[in-house]
């Protein structure tokens, strides 16, 4: 337990009679954002349940949980339905401007650098070095995101997994096409392994 | 498509599609920005894909602004513009529509269902993404130990991403990489 959550004794401010502004949402998602590095989730977490306690950890899962299932950039999902709830559409635009806004100007501040000195040799070097270990970073993402199907042993999943990858990887067929084929084999194959496990 | 058309037309077309497509996250459809981008539009080559992954990668925000980067090289700012609404709009607007139905989450059955089904998708997704990217950029013995390397630091210990990618760039500004 990181120390910051010791306090979570204390009374949960009133957030009925007395919901965060549209400003204060605009400001902590703007503030989660900038300091995501590597994907704003964990900050995301710490702010809303740790920092502001807008929500207990319970209610973040949930809330996540719903946005991770469905299809988008899933934070960015988050933002506007976390907003709404506290200031209706009004204050999930508010949520939604704040952690894509900021960050997007920055990136488009650095497109623009990259279109005059992309060709410049020691620049490429280097955004090749990023891009080797981000890379790396994606492959740690694949492993921890493995770890539970294998403790389970779950060796449909790893089918559908390794055909995902060759359709998509190998073979390079259309997203669209393949999840269209995917998807339903494996809600029938989830399906029915929920009902044998019954 | 014909190659007159609007390019912002184009790019909000490209990527509302994709972004409804987007299972488990930008990172798992990072294949098919690759696809549209480098493949059928040939907006740009494998090295600037990689490129502006990298950048995507070193700032702060959500991954989903590697689509900033690609409306930018298409069509400037407001290519930038387009592509980051069409990118975050529609499905943050399913997701506020469905959260509003959806009022109890944990009680219905078919939703934990669904995650479920949808983990393997997304793992195999994200399994391309890394190859895909491997491909594009340059594929040397000492890039690919970088891969390595940053794998397993990053699968074994809890240090901050960014360093990884501060040493990454370091290496290959030094000229390790050719």
């Amino acid at each position: 337990m990181p120390p910051e959550s010791v306090p979570a004794k204390l009374p949960l401010p009133d957030l009925h009679s007395n919901p965060p502004s549209v400003v204060a949402l605009f400001l902590a998602f703007a503030k989660m954002s900038l300091s995501g590095f590597g994907g704003v989730l964990v900050f995301a977490r710490r702010a809303i349940v740790d920092e502001h306690r807008w929500m207990t950890a319970d209610e973040f899962n949930e809330a996540f949980a719903l946005c991770h299932f469905l299809p988008g950039p899933n934070v960015v999902n988050l933002s506007l339905v976390f907003g709404s709830r506290f200031r209706g559409i009004v204050g999930g635009v508010a949520a939604f401007a704040g952690l894509v806004g900021p960050p997007m100007l920055l990136v488009t501040v650095l497109a623009a650098i990259y279109s005059h000195f992309g060709q410049v040799e020691a620049l490429r070097r280097g955004l090749v070095g990023v891009s080797c270990a981000a890379i790396g970073l994606l492959v740690s993402a694949v492993i921890r995101m493995m770890a539970p199907l294998l403790k389970k042993r779950d060796v449909l999943g790893f089918v559908v997994t390794a055909a995902v990858f060759a359709a998509i990887g190998v073979w390079r067929l259309p997203l669209p096409a393949v999840l269209l084929v995917a998807v339903p084999i494996s809600l029938a194959v989830t399906y029915a392994k929920t009902r044998w496990a019954a | 498509m014909s190659s007159d058309e609007n390019p912002l037309f184009q790019l909000f077309w490209t990527f509302a599609v994709i972004s409804l497509f987007a299972v488990g996250g930008a990172n798992a459809a990072i294949p098919e920005m690759h696809r549209i981008a480098v493949d059928v539009h040939h907006w740009m080559d494998d090295k600037q894909f990689a490129d502006i992954f990298a950048i995507a990668q070193l700032s702060p925000g959500p991954n989903v602004l590697i689509v900033t980067l690609i409306g930018y090289a298409v069509a400037g700012v407001a290519g930038a513009l387009v592509s980051t609404v069409a990118m975050c709009g529609p499905t943050a607007a399913l997701a506020y529509f469905v959260s509003r139905w959806l009022t109890h989450p944990r009680e219905a059955r078919w939703p934990a269902i669904v995650r479920a089904a949808l983990v393997p998708l997304s793992i195999g997704l994200m399994a391309a993404s890394a190859l895909i990217l491997t491909q594009a950029s340059d594929n040397t013995i000492p890039a690919l130990l970088i891969t390595l390397g940053a794998a397993i630091v990053a699968s074994t210990t809890k240090l901050n991403p960014l360093w990884l990618l501060l040493v990454g760039a370091c290496l290959g500004f030094a000229g390790i990489l050719g």
